[in-house]
């Protein structure tokens, strides 16, 4: 087949675009990951039984902020990645802020802390589990952010996969720490991260097999 | 070489073309594809000086791209870095085949290769698309028939094969996007 065949044959029927079509495929992928998620999180954890009592404690909402404004930056990150030629202008700042200032202050937090009490601020009491814990709950919205970008177009095929496994690292972040009983920053500035660089680290791994076109 | 004003010029004419086609302008989309053709096709003899056998095939499967990820054009971007996106994209996969390709098979090769590059074939496609639409099953084959290469509505099309127009709506999206992947698989 010629080129202009080629052209003209592309150019015929119905080529009208759906209007919105990018923003409802966003709400698809990732509301269904979400609506996965917390039924995931229902069936297999629960939430905190004094969770009414510790949303008196500020330390609750510093791990609700800290979870709602990587995934907002990370939402950003991604609806960039997933076009051509749109650069990601400051999403990497946006997505480093709230990491640096939880490092910040679990560092602050351990400083200050008495020296036998330090262990115990670091470990809690579900190091363990809690990275694999949110890596579990992030893998509905890390399938959900993969098909989002498959339909869309990605040049920089590892960072979309990785900025995809991160919004699904944190919107699984912000469900789990409705579960979670701990409170130290130092324990969230290493094992929540942890969780969430899991997926990240998948999804920079996959990005460049999966999202091809 | 163009000038800037020039170049400004042609950027607000084709985004203009391009916007009037995804509300459903044929017509506008044919001269915007025509219009890209020719860009693009400098755009690659320029880096391709050395392959000019792939200028045609990664032409043809960059304007497969452009249709098929046109939905991920945003009207406040500029069409040009849109465009050049999805070409370098399209390039360094391209490049990317080839090397591996070659690092299998050049040393067979190496003579033969040496009167494979004639001016006169780079205006043609090494793959023919019409031998890709073959390989492609039936249900997008056909609607991509009847639609994209006869014309026919999508009612026509749908009274023809048989099949209800949501199918061959999906059949026409899905075929092209098969088609496109059938470029990647088979150089």
């Amino acid at each position: 087949m010629k080129t202009d065949d080629l052209v003209m044959m592309l150019a015929r029927g119905n080529i009208a675009v759906a209007p919105r079509a990018i923003e409802r495929r966003f709400v698809a992928g990732i509301g269904l990951g979400a609506i996965a998620t917390i039924l995931l999180m229902i069936a297999s954890l629960g939430v905190r039984e004094d969770l009414v009592a510790a949303a008196g404690l500020p330390m609750f909402w510093v791990k609700l902020l800290f979870a709602a404004s990587l995934a907002l930056a990370s939402l950003v990150a991604v609806s960039r990645l997933a076009r051509p030629g749109v650069s990601l202008g400051l999403a990497p700042v946006a997505v480093a802020s709230p990491v640096l200032a939880l490092w910040l202050l679990g560092l602050a937090s351990l400083v200050a802390a008495m020296p036998n009490q330090r262990s115990a601020l670091l470990f809690g009491e579900t190091w363990v589990v809690c990275p694999l814990l949110i890596a579990m709950l992030a893998m509905p919205v890390f399938i959900g952010t993969l098909w989002i970008m498959a339909g869309l177009a990605p040049t920089r095929l590892r960072l979309a996969g990785a900025a995809g496994g991160l919004l699904s690292g944190a919107i699984a972040t912000l469900f789990y720490s409705l579960h979670c009983p701990e409170m130290g920053a130092p324990f969230l500035a290493v094992w929540y991260v942890l969780g969430i660089a899991i997926p990240t680290a998948l999804g920079g791994l996959l990005g460049p097999r999966v999202l091809r076109w | 070489m163009k000038s800037n004003g020039q170049a400004e010029a042609n950027e607000m004419r084709l985004r203009a073309l391009l916007l009037q086609s995804l509300v459903g302008d044929g017509s506008a989309y044919h001269v915007f594809l025509k219009e890209m053709t020719a860009h693009l096709r400098a755009f690659f003899r320029r880096r391709l000086s050395s392959l000019p056998d792939e200028v045609e095939d990664l032409l043809q499967e960059t304007l497969l791209a452009l249709h098929n990820q046109r939905h991920t054009y945003d009207p406040v971007q500029p069409l040009t870095a849109w465009v050049h996106a999805i070409a370098k994209y399209k390039l360094i996969d391209m490049l990317r085949r080839r090397s591996k390709r070659e690092l299998l098979h050049e040393p067979l090769d190496e003579d033969s290769s040496l009167f494979s590059y004639a001016d006169l074939e780079a205006a043609d496609a090494r793959h023919d698309l019409a031998l890709f639409l073959d390989q492609l099953p039936q249900q997008q084959r056909l609607p991509i028939i009847h639609m994209k290469l006869q014309g026919l509505s999508v009612a026509e099309a749908a009274a023809l094969t048989g099949m209800s127009e949501s199918a061959i709506k999906v059949g026409v999206h899905r075929g092209l996007k098969a088609l496109a992947a059938l470029f990647g698989a088979s150089s």
